[in-house]
């Protein structure tokens, strides 16, 4: 048996997330948008959008660097009213020993997903005159947290009096190049600890489904969980905005002309509708365990999403 | 820049040359060692710098993995990563940060599949960085051995990995 097959078959944090995923069912995330805010209330009135729409709700860190609310801060709130939160670490701003301080700090206060990121550059927020940290990358940051969780100790070698439980996940972008690593680096984040991948925006079906031939061709669908990231767009004019200034998202041109030929008080239902069409087609790839999806200031769709994608209402899970 | 071009676009040759400069090295080792790591490094770290600089645009980490990475070194990404690219690849190809400019980790996998010798080990995790060991020579650390430890968590996880 393989590490990450021997890592597959124990239950690595029981959060609701891997429980949902160990149990077979089709798991449903969402993406949290950060609030500029110091209320929590800020928090909690962006999750109550989601209601029991979702499993688990992802709390970006800094994506784009852009200043946000802090990942940690905004799971602890969630998982004190309740919420299966995934905390999310980007390497970008922080290095080695403030990353291990907060996956110890995060499962303390009951964090128990933590989604280990490479992170956008400096340069691309609104803050780009910062030092970029880049100590370690999401490979490495993949394995010290299984230093951690898995070993009882620091990476320096220092034990922990008790260590983490959690759930460890990682990005993945089928969609840019170079594409035939893609998988390859796919089995070198499994190999570094990854038990769940939630992926870049899924919009390039054809490109997706090459890519899962391929992980189910090197048997990676059985090694980790892999959900399929997906979002609604407004207009084409916000599909040519996320495409132009997003890093590493692909947009084909038939669903920016498909929004570009929709009237304009029915933009918003017809990228929700393409959205479901996603969830549908996706859910059909063999691999693939769930959707993760990004509705960036649109997270009022997301139960409509789900809804609409025969999702809803989520499976209760037993105990 | 054109040399460098020319150089990194002849991957198979620069692993030849990597693999020839590394037995060199290892079967002078008696010879550094009675001379002391501390001065080989005096006299050797400018020679490496100037070679590495001019093929490489190498940023002297230290560390030198450039076999492992399609002779392509790791730190001209603008994220330092080791391990492979980000997510922010360019739909053309280009670096995140760097418009203009390849990603780093693109090339280094288009030049790593025309290497015979050490292709395969850009599949290889690499581990952090010792950020003690900037600014020194690569060589000098490579005869030690001190480019290759990692603390103590990490080796015991390469080791035996769960």
């Amino acid at each position: 048996m393989t590490a990450a097959q021997k890592r597959q078959a124990a239950m690595q944090s029981g959060s609701r997330l891997e429980r949902m995923l160990r149990a077979g069912h089709f798991a449903v995330s969402a993406e949290l948008s950060a609030p500029d805010s110091a209320d929590p209330e800020s928090v909690y009135r962006e999750a109550r959008l989601l209601t029991d729409a979702v499993d688990a709700i992802n709390a970006t860190d800094a994506s784009g660097a852009n200043v946000h609310m802090s990942s940690v801060a905004i799971c602890t709130l969630l998982s004190q009213a309740g919420y299966d939160p995934v905390l999310q670490v980007a390497c970008r701003d922080r290095n080695r020993i403030a990353m291990q301080g907060d996956i110890l700090g995060a499962a303390a206060l009951g964090i128990k997903n933590v989604l280990c990121l490479t992170g956008d550059d400096v340069s691309n927020g609104d803050q780009p005159q910062a030092k970029r940290v880049f100590d370690l990358d999401s490979v490495r940051l993949l394995r010290v947290a299984t230093v951690l969780r898995d070993r009882g100790m620091f990476l320096s070698g220092r034990k922990l009096e008790t260590s983490p439980r959690l759930l460890l996940g990682a990005a993945a972008n089928p969609f840019v190049q170079p594409y035939a690593w893609r998988p390859q680096r796919l089995a070198k984040k499994i190999a570094a600890g990854a038990d769940f991948i939630q992926t870049q925006y899924c919009y390039d079906l054809p490109r997706f489904r090459q890519f899962m031939a391929e992980v189910r061709d090197m048997g990676l669908h059985e090694q980790v969980y892999i959900m399929a990231g997906v979002g609604p767009l407004r207009s084409e004019k916000a599909a040519e905005f996320m495409r132009t200034n997003v890093p590493g998202v692909i947009i084909p041109d038939e669903i920016v002309e498909r929004l570009r030929k929709t009237p304009k008080e029915k933009k918003v239902e017809e990228g929700k509708r393409i959205c479901v069409e996603i969830i549908e087609q996706v859910r059909e790839i063999e691999g693939v365990a769930g959707v993760h999806i990004m509705a960036y200031r649109q997270e009022a769709h997301v139960p409509d999403i789900v809804q609409q994608a025969g999702l809803y209402p989520r499976p209760v899970l037993a105990g | 820049m054109s040399v460098r071009r020319w150089l990194q676009n002849h991957p198979h040759f620069l692993e030849n040359l990597y693999q020839l400069t590394e037995k060199l090295f290892v079967r002078l080792d008696p010879l550094w060692s009675r001379l002391g790591y501390d001065r080989t490094e005096r006299w050797l770290k400018p020679v490496e710098d100037a070679a590495k600089k001019v093929m490489f645009d190498c940023r002297v980490c230290g560390q030198c993995i450039l076999h492992s990475t399609g002779m392509t070194c790791p730190m001209t990404c603008p994220k330092n990563l080791r391990n492979g690219p980000c997510g922010g690849v360019r739909a053309d190809g280009n670096c995140e940060v760097i418009p203009d400019m390849k990603c780093v980790w693109v090339e280094a996998y288009e030049r790593s599949q025309q290497m015979p010798v050490y292709g395969d080990e850009i599949m290889l995790i690499q581990p952090p960085m010792d950020w003690r060991l900037e600014d020194s020579s690569a060589w000098v650390n490579m005869l030690t051995g001190a480019d290759k430890e990692t603390p103590v968590g990490w080796a015991e996880a390469e080791a035996q990995p769960q």
